[in-house]
C-alpha cells in the first residue's frame, strides 16, 4: 500500500491561499509532478484554471446546497483515492468559504491556516478553530504593512494559538514559501482515510432549515435551535 | 512546573500581574473582575453548555491556557545577539562564495547589487537561520555557534525588521494607542515612557510634527516612515533592521541611522544611493546570487563622501529655496 501526505489549507476568502499553495509547490524542483490540489468551495471556483496555468494538477469540489464542512469530510476518502491513482506523494486540500465555526484540519496531518495581514487586528480572534487548531499559520500581504503591524498581528495570532509556527509569506514573489514547503515535505504520511479523525467536531445542524425550510417564523423551527440573548 | 502554579492563582491576581491575559479571558467569556477564584475553580463552575458551545473540553481548555501563559513567558525573554555570521555557500552557478559575512550590533552594512541579484535570498537565509538547507547552502551562526532547535524557535522569523518604501500603516488606530498596543505585545514594563520616546523621536526625524491622536493611516509619507523607524528602534523586537530603498522618504536619513545604531541594532541597507552607501562601515557586493566580496569604506571614499554631502546640501537648500516661493535674482541663492 502506498502512503501519502495530506495537508489541509484553510482561511478566509481572498486571504491568498491559492497563491501560497502555488508558490510553495513551485519552490521545490520537481514537486509539481508529485503533488495534487483539491479545492473545496461553496458556489463556484476559478482556481482550477489558475493551478493548471502553473502546471499543477488540481480538481474542484463544489458543496452547492450542502454544508461545505460536511461536504469536505464526506469526500476526503475519495480525494485520497484520486491522489493515489495519480501516484502523488502529497495531496493538498484548499477550503474556502467555511464558516468560522469549523475547521477542516485532521489529526496528525499538517494543518495550515492562511490569514491576510491587511484584514484587521482582531481577525485572529474571530477566525476560530481553523486558526486555533492549525500547526502553521501563514500570514500574507505583510509586505504592505509596517513592521509594527506585522509584530502585533503575530502576537494576536500567538494569543489564540500559542503552539503554531507563524510564517510570513509573500504570495506574489514567493518569499518565505520554501520554509512552508519544508514543513510539508517533512509532515506525516497516511495509508488510508479510515484512521483519520477531525481535530474539531462539525457543528450540530439538525433543524428544519437544514432540510430546506425557507419560512422564518418560530412555528417552522423544528429541531435543534437556540435563541439569541438580547 | 512554574506554569501549573498559575492554575491555582486567583484570576484577579493573574490579570494584575499580566494585564494582557484580560484579552484571553474576554475571548473565552471569563469574567475576571473581582474574581478571587483560581482558573481551575472558575472553569469547574461552568455549565456543560459552555463546553459544547466552545467545542472544547475542560482539560483541553486548561492546556490552551497553560500554553498561552508559557507563550507569554517566552515572548518576554530578551533576545540578544552579539554576532551573526553568514557562512559562505554557493551562488546560482554552484560556485562557492568567496567570503563570509559577519554582523555586529551597532554597525551599518550596505547590500549592493542589481535587482534580482540575490539580495532577498541573503535576507531570507538570515531570517530563517539557514543551516545548509536553502538553495544557497549557507549556514548562519548566532554568537558563533549553529543555533539548536530551541534557539531557532526563539529567533526564527523574528530576527529582521523591514522598512521599505511600499509599507503603509493600515490599522484603524491613533498613533498613541497603536504604539501602546505594540509596546504591550512586547511586554515592555515601561510601555508608556517608551511610547512617548518613540513619538518624540519620530517627530524629530520627519521634521513635520504630528499629534498623538492622529490616526496612523492619516500620517504623511515622511511621518509614517519616521514613525516606523523610531518604533523599530525602540519597541521592535528584531536585532537586525533592513532598510530597503527609502531614498526619497522625507526623513532625515543620517539621524535615522544614528538612532538605530544607538539602540544597538545591526543595520542592513539595500540601496543605490552613494551617500547612504558611503555612510556604512562596510558593503557586501551580491552578484549572481552569491556574496562576491565585502568592501570596507576606505579613506578615499570617506573623503569623497564629504564632497557628495556638500552637493547634497546644495540640492536640499535649492529645494527649500524654490519650495518656499523664492526667486533667484543673482547667480546662486542664499
Amino acid at each position: 500500500m502506498s502512503h501519502i501526505k495530506l495537508v489541509t489549507v484553510a482561511g478566509p476568502p481572498s486571504s491568498g491561499k491559492t497563491s501560497v499553495i502555488i508558490k510553495t509547490i513551485e519552490s521545490i524542483a520537481g514537486f509539481k509532478e508529485q503533488c495534487g490540489v483539491i479545492k473545496f468551495d461553496c458556489i463556484s471556483s476559478l482556481d482550477e484554471e489558475r493551478y493548471s496555468q502553473y502546471g499543477i494538477t488540481s480538481s474542484t469540489g463544489i458543496a452547492g446546497n450542502l454544508c461545505p464542512d460536511h461536504y469536505f469530510v464526506s469526500n476526503i476518502e475519495e480525494c485520497l483515492q484520486w491522489a493515489k491513482k495519480k501516484s502523488f506523494t502529497t495531496l493538498i486540500t484548499e477550503s474556502a468559504g467555511l464558516c468560522n465555526r469549523c475547521a477542516p484540519h485532521l489529526k496528525e496531518m499538517l494543518a495550515i491556516c492562511v490569514l491576510d495581514n491587511l484584514s484587521g487586528i482582531n481577525t485572529p480572534q474571530k477566525t476560530g478553530p481553523m486558526l486555533k487548531l492549525a500547526d502553521v499559520i501563514v500570514v500574507t500581504k505583510s509586505d504592505l504593512v509596517s513592521q509594527a503591524e506585522r509584530e502585533v498581528f503575530r502576537f494576536k495570532i500567538q494569543q489564540v494559538n500559542p503552539k503554531a509556527r507563524v510564517l510570513f509569506i509573500n504570495g506574489i514573489t514567493g518569499q518565505g514559501a520554501d520554509k512552508l514547503a519544508s514543513y510539508i515535505t517533512t509532515s506525516k504520511e497516511i495509508e488510508s482515510a479510515e484512521t483519520l479523525k477531525l481535530r474539531f467536531s462539525m457543528p450540530a445542524a439538525l433543524c428544519s432549515y437544514c432540510l430546506g425550510e425557507t419560512r422564518v417564523g418560530s412555528d417552522f423551527q423544528i429541531g435543534l435551535n437556540r435563541k439569541i440573548k438580547l | 512546573m512554574k506554569t501549573h502554579e498559575i492554575l491555582h492563582k486567583s484570576l484577579i491576581k493573574i490579570v494584575d500581574d499580566q494585564p494582557l491575559v484580560l484579552d484571553f479571558f474576554k475571548m473565552y467569556g471569563i469574567d475576571s473582575t473581582n474574581n478571587t477564584n483560581s482558573f481551575l475553580q472558575t472553569i469547574d463552575a461552568f455549565p456543560q453548555d459552555y463546553w459544547e458551545t466552545n467545542g472544547i473540553s475542560q482539560d483541553e481548555f486548561t492546556d490552551v491556557f497553560v500554553d498561552f501563559m508559557n507563550g507569554m513567558q517566552n515572548a518576554k525573554s530578551v533576545q540578544k545577539i552579539e554576532t551573526l555570521e553568514v557562512v559562505a555557500g554557493y551562488d546560482k552557478n554552484k560556485n562557492p562564495e568567496p567570503c563570509n559575512l559577519l554582523l555586529k550590533p551597532g554597525e551599518i552594512i550596505c547590500i549592493v547589487g542589481p535587482t534580482g541579484s540575490g539580495k532577498s535570498r541573503l535576507l531570507a537565509d538570515i531570517e530563517w537561520l539557514a543551516n545548509a538547507d536553502t538553495p544557497t547552502k549557507r549556514k548562519v551562526l548566532l554568537n558563533g555557534i549553529l543555533p539548536d532547535e530551541d534557539m531557532k524557535n526563539n529567533f526564527g522569523g523574528k530576527l529582521i525588521a523591514q522598512i521599505t518604501q511600499n509599507m503603509n500603516f493600515v490599522l484603524d488606530m491613533d498613533v498613541q494607542s497603536f504604539l501602546m498596543l505594540h509596546a504591550q505585545s512586547r511586554y515592555l514594563d515601561d510601555a508608556e515612557t517608551k511610547v512617548q520616546e518613540v513619538i518624540e523621536l519620530a517627530n524629530n526625524l520627519s521634521g513635520e510634527r504630528f499629534d498623538v491622536n492622529t490616526p496612523v493611516t492619516f500620517l504623511s509619507g515622511g511621518q509614517s516612515r519616521a514613525l516606523m523607524i523610531a518604533d523599530v528602534a525602540c519597541i521592535g523586537q528584531a536585532p537586525i533592521v533592513l532598510i530597503d530603498e527609502i531614498e526619497n522618504a522625507g526623513v532625515d536619513k543620517k539621524k535615522a541611522l544614528e538612532l538605530l545604531i544607538s539602540q544597538e541594532k545591526i543595520v542592513l541597507m539595500a540601496t543605490h544611493d552613494p551617500l547612504l552607501i558611503l555612510q556604512a562601515d562596510r558593503r557586501v557586493v551580491i552578484k549572481n546570487g552569491g556574496m562576491q566580496k565585502i568592501l570596507v569604506t576606505n579613506e578615499n571614499e570617506k573623503a569623497f563622501y564629504s564632497e557628495l554631502k556638500k552637493l547634497d546640501e546644495t540640492m536640499q537648500a535649492a529645494r527649500n529655496f524654490f519650495r518656499t516661493g523664492n526667486e533667484m535674482t543673482s547667480k546662486g541663492f542664499s
